[in-house]
């Protein structure tokens, strides 16, 4: 049924349409209109679910873990401060190979505090072992939910998986939306089928002590079945459109990447932006596409190179940094090319950090920026001449982090 | 033939009070029961893969986490509607619940989940090498609160952690010892039957955190009691209902002198030290009445 809904709403009736039976979140900006909506549904009897209201994102992550392990279906969604919080439960729940999803509506981190978006949250936990999807649409959130949970419960996978929903853009953004039927969804996703839980009838130690002659194995076996999700994933997001006739998901989507010469990189809300700002470039004939990453984790190395392999020139534009190096996912695209016949000039970009808008303005300078010389790491729209950039950037830049009284 | 549902053969230290312990819990609340185990020495002896002493569905997640994981198992259970057919128990030791694992616990507590939760109390961080926690007593010769030229010890007395339980309201509270096991036995079959959270904290020592020699464990934890260094009591929807009395009270000093982490308090240097421990052990005897009339 398609109805005009914020994205926080239809995330949340999405979730309630694949049955959690444990629901456990913590209030966060800008992921709370989540779990408000789902404690609605829960407190309306619409929703057959437990919700619990924690004291902490860690406890949250924790109360889905434990759901998990006894074999029910969980949810919770959390943002920026929480999912660092949450990160130590977080490579708990993909070391215990537990089924669960979970949405980040993607934040910056402090300090300073800022409640707007980037994906520095979400990039710090890309080694846990869990799968990242990123979504540039209301629409596209909801149907990575639905297959979110249907790749965490398949038995060749049993990981968990975390649903990148831009903050405000996403969250708060309204747009028409395409909200499954029930049955549709009951068709797509089975019951949550645990071989290994905690049964009184069929006791289980789970959580044990690994010491060097094992620990290595259980980190191995993330790897490999990290390998067979990049072939799993297609085969679901090809699945669901049999069932619900609308393509989405998948590992990479590109648009007007056949003939482009200049690729851009990115993931998320932006990608909207992007192909507008294409749009308009390609009026120009300038031979532009870009190369949108669904699925970050496990990262589709093979699919990117086969995208990418024709273009002189890429920029990887990102809404994170890891500070000290270069933007994360430039750093893989470029590692894509290493051994590789083709040696095209690759350029790294950040852009939007902490809700730094991002125009087609922007868009087109990285565009223009491209036929120049390759940068690692260049950030566009910094304001370097406002009022405040003395105590901004001045000194070591602890000067941020206070301001004087008058 | 009785078949303990914590298996012999683990890795735990001769003489481990939380060992024995954690047996006697869980032979009481059954087989229809699930564990979520805090990290600590009972998780890391008793379930180093391949092997695991657990005869019952039991699960570790982290340090401080198992009063949420063990809030996630009772809600999952009761949405498959088997909550009235399974018991959850949280379980940690001293750190586990009164310092990291706190947050965790209160927040269990104040829902009103229908767990019980058990403190392994052995006064330190004795899995880590002895680093002294929230509820290391006073003056306690600990690796991170060595004795020297200017330090007793640990500087602070225990945490109460009975009393922060009883905060949040609980139906029952309660302490024992491993010095008295049909005691734990009985607390741990009331509190079962009791719908809600439950709390009850278990004297356990550890004779390599606490200098003792492994044979000791019960004598130690027994004069632990008996000196009223250590009251037993339980507490019902907030009263007390039970105190475990003396008809005489040993001084304090007769426990301490068993153990290596309280040798410091024996010299003659030390007898103002000494005197404000027996005044606070006193101050227990007081307010909870344990000298038999």
């Amino acid at each position: 049924m398609k109805a005009y809904l914020e994205g926080s709403q239809a995330i949340a009736k999405v979730v309630a349409l694949c049955r959690p039976g444990v629901i456990s979140a913590y209030p966060i900006t800008p992921q709370t209109h989540i779990p408000e909506t789902l404690a609605q549904m829960v407190a309306e009897g619409e929703l057959k679910a437990e919700f619990v209201n924690v004291e902490s994102e860690h406890s949250a992550a924790s109360c889905c873990l434990g759901a998990s392990a006894t074999g029910v279906r969980a949810y919770t969604s959390t943002s920026s401060q929480g999912l660092l919080y949450m990160l130590e439960v977080l490579f708990n729940i993909a070391g215990l190979r537990l089924p669960l999803v979970l949405t980040c509506a993607n934040r910056a981190v402090s300090a300073p505090i800022n409640i707007w978006n980037d994906y520095q949250d979400a990039i710090t936990l890309r080694d846990s072992g869990w799968i990242q999807f990123y979504a540039e649409t209301i629409q596209e959130a909801v149907d990575l939910h639905i297959q979110g949970y249907r790749l965490s419960e398949d038995i060749r996978v049993l990981l968990p998986v975390m649903v990148n929903v831009d903050g405000y853009i996403l969250t708060h953004g309204y747009e028409v939306v395409d909200i499954p039927e029930q049955e549709l969804v009951d068709k797509f996703l089975p019951p949550y089928q645990l071989k290994y839980k905690l049964d009184p009838d069929n006791p289980l130690t789970l959580g044990v002590l690994a010491g060097p002659d094992y620990y290595m194995e259980t980190r191995f076996a993330i790897q490999k079945t990290m390998e067979d999700v990049l072939e799993i994933i297609p085969e679901i997001s090809g699945e669901f459109f049999e069932v619900f006739a609308r393509k989405s998901g998948g590992l990479i989507e590109g648009y007007f990447l056949k003939d482009a010469e200049k690729v851009i990189v990115a993931m998320g809300s932006v990608c909207g932006t992007i192909k507008e700002a294409i749009d308009g470039l390609r009026d120009k004939k300038e031979k532009v596409g870009l190369l949108k990453i669904i699925t970050y984790r496990p990262f589709p190395e093979e699919e990117i190179y086969q995208a990418l392999k024709n273009a002189r020139e890429i920029a990887v534009l990102e809404k994170a940094i890891s500070l000290g190096g270069f933007g994360p996912l430039y750093t893989e695209i470029k590692s894509v090319f290493q051994g590789k016949k083709e040696n095209p000039k690759i350029s790294g970009f950040v852009i939007g950090l902490g809700g730094r808008d991002i125009t087609k303005d922007s868009i087109r300078s990285v565009s223009d920026r491209l036929s120049g010389k390759q940068v690692d790491c260049e950030f566009i729209d910094l304001n370097l001449k406002g009022e405040h950039k003395d105590n901004l950037l001045g000194g070591s830049g602890v000067a941020s982090q206070f301001i004087e009284q008058e | 033939m009785y078949k303990p549902l914590l298996s012999p053969g683990h890795t735990a230290c001769a003489g481990c009070g939380q060992a024995l312990a954690a047996r006697l819990v869980v032979d009481v609340a059954g087989p229809q029961v699930i564990i979520a185990n805090n990290t600590g020495c009972l998780e890391v002896f008793s379930t180093a893969y391949p092997e695991s002493s657990w005869e019952v569905p039991w699960i570790h997640s982290l340090f401080e986490n198992a009063a949420a994981v063990a809030s996630g198992i009772e809600s999952a259970l009761k949405y498959l509607g088997k909550a009235d057919q399974i018991n959850v128990l949280a379980q940690a030791g001293d750190g586990g619940t009164a310092d990291i694992g706190l947050q965790a616990l209160s927040g269990m507590w104040e829902r009103g989940h229908n767990i019980l939760s058990i403190c392994y109390d052995n006064e330190a961080y004795m899995n880590t090498g002895v680093q002294r926690s929230g509820l290391t007593p006073l003056d306690t010769n600990t690796t991170t609160t060595p004795v020297g030229k200017f330090s007793w010890g640990n500087i602070r007395p225990k945490k109460n952690m009975l009393e922060i339980a009883l905060a949040h309201g609980l139906p029952y509270v309660a302490s024992a010892s491993v010095a008295y096991p049909r005691d734990i036995q009985r607390k741990v079959k009331k509190a079962l039957a009791i719908r809600g959270p439950k709390y009850l904290h278990i004297f356990s020592p550890c004779p390599l955190g606490w200098r003792h020699e492994p044979e000791l464990t019960y004598a130690v934890a027994k004069l632990a009691v008996e000196t009223g260094f250590f009251p037993l009591l339980e507490f019902e929807d907030g009263k007390l209902s039970n105190v475990f009395k003396l008809k005489e009270i040993k001084p304090v000093e007769e426990y301490l002198k068993l153990q290596g982490r309280f040798r410091h308090l024996l010299s003659p240097e030390a007898k103002e030290e000494l005197k404000r421990i027996q005044e606070m052990v006193n101050f227990n005897i007081e307010k909870y009445g344990i000298l038999a009339k």
